[in-house]
């Protein structure tokens, strides 16, 4: 009996070094590129550009980020970094409210018009940004919203697919809840926020999570409209870096500003991931 | 405290109209039962007087104020979901104060009558779980907590039972009935089981397609049912009913002879109680005995009469059957016997 469970697990041990190596494999060739960024962000300019390329850190790291940080290429990063989170967290944050109060008037609200409603707002579903961004160009640069917040902001902030899962969780949630509510004499807005959004809670951070990665990693829409550097977002911002014509691009100073544009995206999925553990493990239903 | 009063009372849904008129009056403090199988319409009458339901005719008065148009707040009832819709993300104590909240009460005098009432429910330990920490009993007794706290005039339940294991189910029973006679507050509870009907109505209402068949005491539905759907829905196993005539001082079922109790003449269904029979060499029914199902202190035989009719008799202590199917013959007294008119369904004498 003993041999035997030995033996399976050795088997599995065996099954489990492959499976590790083979993941970290993987990790390792995805990893490579973002190595690269890192390693070419601490060199000086002379080193990148002779080959071979360097593979191991340098000494300049501190100079390179203080240099990408506060003087940039045209504007500082940190301002475009402020712009960035400014931008990603007002459509991350717009998106959550919007989609959540129309959800719950589709949900919990009869009114006419209320399926066509719904399927209007499903059919923007299948519109991406790029469809209609000439006209909402018109209609941002008609409120001389043009680099301004508010501009780089609202046009984002409707979401069909955020309306559409909220409408789902919802549908979810046991009507007797809602009764349970009116008998206790909870008003409609009582019921949403007392009820519907505490319970809402893991949805929301997993949506916050996907929608301000989106939010942050957008980069055709703050090109159009975002004329003046200083409201330039930094995934954007990292393709003004690179010259025109015949001028030398200042590599360490663009790696350190793509590592640096990738830092808080990360941070917030990090950070974010233990509310999503917390929610698959206490499930509240 | 309140009485409530049901002035035929009517639902439609479009076209169809689920509640055919229903009108009760509920004595202050009573317990009523609404029973009947699925569909019925019982459900939707109780949401009508809480208010989650709209009335499309008749008046519903609470404690003499007309409630038809009243939001459930304003009705001064509290309602036991049959899910118990315990909010998830509240503790005991906020689940049951949720309602004192609401209405603005101070927190010092909510969390008092949360304590009382969690005294009184033996919630007391609980008060800081949250429901799924909770066992079905006790996410039930919760629910009862947050009706009981509001000190309504009228409690409304709706098949509270239905989720619960059956040993549970029994002493809930007895306790939402002692809960109830305590405090004296007005209750309708519906349910499909006719089992919580007998055991725990002052008076019940039958009901069947959105009719009330019959409004009674348990016992009076039992031992005089009104119509012959009552008839069989309550008392378990249920009733045999058999085609019958009457005629001059006698009732025929096919060639078997009983007495006629009532002395109507011509065709009857003839309700006959399985735990009304009683082994009777001499008796006018014989039964096919195909199948004993020994309860213990009783025993089911089910089988045939001579006419082919499926039969079942309850019979005390332990019978046993051979194989094959020995005829056993049955008496009655004949006022157990139950006629009904064959095209009405009604009772007769």
């Amino acid at each position: 009996m003993a041999r035997e469970i030995t033996g399976m697990v050795e088997r599995r041990g065996l099954g489990l070094w492959l499976t590790h190596l083979g993941m970290i494999a993987g990790v390792l060739v995805i990893f490579f590129p973002i190595w690269l960024a890192f390693v070419a962000s601490t060199v000086t300019q002379p080193e990148i550009v002779r080959p071979p390329m360097p593979l191991w850190p340098g000494d300049q790291l501190i100079e390179n980020y203080t240099a990408a940080l506060f003087s940039g290429v045209n504007v500082p990063v940190l301002s475009m970094l402020g712009n960035s989170l400014i931008m990603a967290v007002g459509i991350a944050v717009g998106k959550i409210i919007i989609s959540l109060t129309s959800a719950f008037a589709i949900v919990y609200f009869r009114f006419p018009g209320r399926n066509m409603f719904f399927w209007l707002i499903f059919l923007t579903l299948m519109l991406p940004v790029e469809v209609r961004i000439v006209p909402t160009y018109e209609v941002i640069a008609g409120f001389g919203m043009l680099n301004s917040y508010q501009g780089l902001i609202f046009p984002l902030v409707a979401s069909a697919t955020a309306t559409f899962l909220f409408r789902q969780f919802f549908l979810t949630v046991p009507d007797e809840l809602a009764e349970a509510a009116r008998v206790d004499g909870a008003s409609p807005m009582q019921f949403f926020r007392d009820i519907l959004l505490p319970m809402s809670r893991t949805n929301i951070a997993a949506l916050f999570v996907i929608l301000f990665i989106y939010g942050w990693n957008q980069y055709l829409w703050p090109l159009l409209i975002t004329t003046d550097p200083s409201m330039n977002t930094i995934v954007m911002g990292i393709r003004q870096m690179f010259p025109s014509g015949d001028d030398v691009a200042d590599w360490p100073v663009i790696m350190a500003t793509s590592i640096l544009a990738m830092i808080p995206p990360v941070v917030v999925v990090i950070s974010m991931q233990k509310l999503f553990i917390r929610g698959l493990v206490d499930s509240e239903k | 405290m309140a009485t409530v009063t049901f002035d035929n009372i009517k639902k439609r849904f479009g076209p169809t109209e689920v509640i055919k008129g229903v009108s009760l009056d509920v004595a202050d403090g009573e317990f009523i039962v609404i029973v009947g199988p699925s569909g019925c319409g019982k459900s939707t009458l109780l949401r009508m007087v809480a208010g989650l339901e709209t009335i499309s005719e008749g008046e519903l008065r609470i404690g003499n104020r007309r409630a038809n148009d009243l939001e459930p707040m304003d009705r001064d009832i509290a309602m036991v979901f049959q899910n118990y819709a315990l909010y998830p993300h509240m503790s005991v104590a906020q689940n049951m104060g949720y309602g004192l909240r609401i209405a603005g009460l101070p927190k010092a005098e909510i969390a008092a009558k949360v304590q009382d009432a969690a005294k009184l429910l033996q919630l007391t330990e609980l008060l800081d779980r949250k429901p799924r920490q909770l066992s079905g009993g006790q996410r039930q007794r919760v629910a009862m907590g947050r009706a009981i706290v509001r000190a309504p005039s009228v409690f409304l339940f709706d098949e509270p039972l239905s989720n619960l294991d059956a040993k549970l189910r029994v002493q809930m029973r007895l306790e939402i009935r002692e809960l109830q006679a305590k405090l004296g507050i007005t209750s309708l509870y519906v349910t499909h089981d006719q089992v919580e009907a007998m055991t725990m109505a002052d008076r019940m209402i039958v009901m069947n397609a959105g009719r009330a068949e019959q409004i009674g005491t348990p016992l009076d539905v039992y031992e005089r049912p009104a119509t012959l759907f009552a008839a069989q829905f309550i008392g378990s196993p249920s009733m045999n009913v058999l085609e019958g005539e009457g005629r001059e001082g006698a009732l025929w079922l096919g060639a078997a002879r009983l007495p006629n109790p009532t002395g109507h003449r011509g065709p009857v269904m003839l309700g006959l109680r399985p735990e009304h029979l009683v082994p009777d060499p001499e008796g006018p029914i014989a039964m096919q005995v195909q199948l004993a199902e020994p309860l213990g202190a009783n025993t089911l035989l089910h089988g045939k009469l001579e006419a082919g009719q499926g039969f079942t008799a309850s019979l005390p202590g332990v019978h046993t059957v051979a194989h094959g199917g020995e005829i056993l013959r049955l008496g009655i007294k004949p006022e157990n016997m139950h006629l009904f008119d064959r095209a009405t369904g009604l009772r007769l004498g």
